[in-house]
């Protein structure tokens, strides 16, 4: 099936080119990254996670939204996702490339990755983290694949692809919870130590993800013939709906917890966040900013009459998915460092090397979501020839 | 399917390239073998912490358990065959004893082409501040 | 076609993954070849112990022996001084190394102090370390366990191993740990030549000297301390560290965590 990759127009490789393009860029400031140190970051002593680990929590549960379409289609015969649950398998396996991308240019010593395996520490959250990030790749790979091509043939997929589908669903789920797992079991950081922490990213990955597939599924449609279905689109909608209003509300709880008891320690990171500490708030704007995403894409979600206008839906999307990852790439990570944990303020904001290599990451995650997706739909529209 | 013949010209072509490294150094005037200087010290000593075939072969795995024993373990001298003890250490040991790395070390490594990062760590800092 | 091909290939994959293990398997094997005659010990005059631990007397601290302190353990060690003079203000501030350091009560003891404290407390000043905790967060969280709790209960890092992902960095409750961001060989001042430095891309903190407990000396900073510190063996009820907790009343930082750190202040 892959000579559908290769076979597009003008458009399809100009793209390809500039994705080429901003890869060899971000490449190039990673082998100066290799060369120099992290140091080329804006990371430091205190906050000592920042915007590379930002895009691992953000996407990885962009990859765990894709289980909003395979769990309604196979444990729920919601026929109507039968057409795309593809589209979120293949959505899942660019984010976690994205991941594990993010996560390899954010290493120290890349060279050694290998060490994680070779010696396995089953206490260590990323051990299970790398365990289940692979294994769900693996699992998205095999399935959609395999899928895919028994509807090109025109055929019923092999039977021994059904368990690894029922499979992939828990595995959706362990990859969001075992990475917010590794933030919410280290007793030094009152900011992550919650247990709302697994339910909160679970509920922003069922909004971001669904609504980063609603706008793929309406660029897909523009430019093929494929169209992934109206009612389809509209599912997914209030799918997002219903998961941000969890995420704003399971914030709110955050907040009454933390303001009601007046603890100190839980307190101090929030006002760190919304209107900075001892004179530091270089993240104020950008939280405010993405409340107001957040809560704008929802007033434009909630009623039906804006959220059946798919121009007015597709904006909502942006906004919704740009806000969940202000909060949960930026906020989270920064303020759980800061104040560290001897109640000092070291603030942090990723500089041009590291935006660089971002982009490159993210340029690889949309060529291989590119070239799997043109694939797709090659096959979909040959089949319905 | 007319295409047999670039098909097969072209694994050839691959086949040519891939194995490169093998048939290269066979038709080729290899340099001499390298030769290595002993320190005073070194050659006064005789015999390293083990045999010297099996130092030339693997003196690279036996740094690790020496590694993994003394930071792992707290348990610092190595005691060979014949009984002579060593302090399991590279920079105080090992370089102590063939402190000329450039007539010694280098010698084999350069000739090997390999570029251990051993010395990023473990020997004198030339860029240091002072 | 289509199927013969299919299986020309898996069958390809299945010898090709056969003839690696082999050869994997006779690696593995050569390598426990060579005789086991050579073997290891501790040296005579090492210091042992079941949990090293570490009781300071902050009433004795003054700037001047705390930077000697500091000075005998960062210079032991090759720890570099990544100076603004150097790399400006803010980049030195962020690539900062430091394996002990000075700071205030408040700072040390977040939320145990109160605003009517004795004002000569508020401004002593206070070291702080790796406190090698007895249940450490950092070493659970090291997922090649580079990191680790070694038998005489110095938290221990294999720069080696090490992966540089800085996950002990985000579970240690202290602050202890510094990463690497670049090379610190052009920042270290003297080195010293017995022990390694370090590269850049790895995690590194106190090792509570261990490379001197192993030959019976104590650690630099005890040392250098002239009494203000003492430095023991928890586990052992007749060593002199038990004797001084048992006089006096020592406080540890954030004990209500569960980590029970090795590092005791008297106030």
């Amino acid at each position: 099936m892959l000579e559908y990759a290769i076979k597009g127009d003008k458009k399809y490789y100009g793209w390809i080119a500039v994705l080429l393009g901003l890869i060899g860029v971000g490449f190039a400031f990673y082998l100066w990254q290799l060369k120099f140190g992290l140091g080329i970051t804006g990371l430091s002593r205190d906050v000592s996670w920042g915007f590379y680990i930002a895009q691992l929590t953000y996407m990885v549960g962009v990859a765990a939204g894709g289980v909003m379409v395979v769990l309604p289609y196979y444990l729920h015969d919601y026929k109507a996702f039968g057409r795309i649950t593809i589209l979120g398998e293949f959505l899942a396996i660019a984010s976690l490339i994205v991941c594990m991308l993010s996560v390899l240019v954010d290493l120290g010593q890349p060279m050694r990755v290998l060490n994680v395996i070779l010696h396995p520490s089953p206490r260590s959250m990323l051990f299970y983290d790398m365990l289940v990030l692979n294994g769900y790749l693996l699992l998205n790979l095999i399935v959609g694949w395999n899928v895919l091509q028994a509807e090109r043939n025109g055929t019923h997929y092999p039977m021994w692809v059904k368990p690894l589908i029922y499979l992939s669903i828990p595995f959706a789920i362990s990859i969001h919870t075992v990475t917010a797992f590794l933030y919410c079991g280290l007793p030094g950081r009152g900011f992550w130590l919650t247990a709302i922490l697994a339910p909160r990213f679970l509920a922003s990955a069922f909004a971001a993800g669904p609504a980063l597939l609603i706008l793929l599924s309406l660029i897909i449609r523009k430019v093929s013939n494929f169209d992934p279905g109206r009612e389809q689109i509209q599912t997914l909608a209030k799918i997002s709906t219903y998961a941000l209003i969890a995420n704003l509300f399971f914030f709110g709880c955050e907040l009454f917890v933390a303001f009601y008891s007046g603890i100190p320690e839980h307190i101090d990171h929030i006002k760190y966040l919304f209107v900075g500490i001892h004179g530091h708030g270089v993240l104020v704007p950008w939280m405010w900013s993405s409340m107001a995403l957040m809560i704008l894409a929802l007033v434009l979600l909630i009623p039906p009459i804006t959220r059946h206008n798919e121009g007015v839906l597709a904006v909502a999307c942006i906004m919704l998915f740009i806000g969940a990852w202000i909060d949960k790439g930026l906020g989270l990570i920064s303020a759980g460092f800061v104040p560290n944990p001897l109640h000092e303020v070291n603030e942090y904001m990723p500089t041009f090397p590291e935006v660089m290599i971002t982009i490159g990451v993210y340029a690889v995650g949309a060529l291989v979501l590119t070239i799997l997706y043109k694939i797709t739909i090659g096959v979909k529209q040959e089949v319905r020839a | 399917m007319n295409d047999k013949g670039k098909i097969i010209a072209g694994i050839i072509i691959f086949f040519v390239i891939a194995t490169f490294p093998f048939w290269f150094n066979m038709f080729l005037e290899k340099g001499p073998a390298p030769e290595l200087v002993l320190t005073p010290q070194a050659k006064a000593a005789e015999k390293c912490v083990r045999e010297t075939e099996f130092m030339t072969a693997n003196h690279m795995q036996l740094l690790n358990e020496w590694r993994n024993s003394v930071v792992r373990n707290a348990e610092r001298i190595y005691v060979n065959a014949e009984g002579k003890e060593f302090n399991m250490s590279l920079s105080n040991t090992c370089l102590d004893c063939h402190s000329n790395k450039a007539e010694f070390c280098d010698r084999c490594h350069q000739y090997a082409s390999i570029e251990p990062y051993c010395w990023d760590c473990h020997i004198d800092n030339p860029k240091e501040t002072k | 076609m289509e199927d013969s091909r299919r299986q020309f290939l898996k069958i390809a994959g299945v010898a090709a993954l056969g003839m690696g293990t082999a050869r994997a398997i006779d690696v593995v094997a050569a390598s426990e070849g060579h005789g086991a005659q050579p073997h290891v010990r501790k040296g005579d005059d090492a210091l042992t112990a079941k949990q090293w631990g570490m009781v300071i007397d902050t009433a004795k601290l003054d700037h001047e022996r705390i930077e000697r302190m500091i000075k005998a353990c960062h210079s032991t060690h090759n720890v570099p001084n990544i100076s603004a003079e150097k790399v400006g203000e803010k980049v030195a501030k962020r690539h900062e190394i430091k394996w002990i350091w000075e700071t205030h009560f408040h700072n040390a003891f977040p939320g145990l102090g109160s605003n009517y404290m004795s004002e000569e407390v508020e401004e002593r000043p206070f070291l702080v370390l790796c406190n090698h905790c007895e249940e450490p967060p950092c070493t659970q969280a090291c997922p090649t366990q580079a990191t680790f709790k070694r038998a005489d209960g110095i938290v221990m890092m294999d720069y080696h191993r090490c992966i540089g992902c800085r996950f002990c960095m985000a579970a240690c409750p202290y602050g202890s740990r510094s990463f690497n961001l670049r090379d610190p060989r052009p920042f270290i001042e003297k080195t010293n030549p017995e022990f390694p430095t370090r590269t850049k891309g790895v995690v590194e903190k106190c090792n509570f000297c261990a490379e001197r407990l192993a030959v019976g000396q104590m650690p630099a900073c005890v040392e250098a301390s002239d009494g203000a510190v003492v430095f023991g063996d928890l586990g052992d009820p007749h060593s002199e560290i038990r004797e001084v907790l048992r006089e006096y009343y020592t406080i540890r930082r954030k004990i209500s965590l569960g980590t029970n750190p090795a590092v005791y202040y008297i106030i």
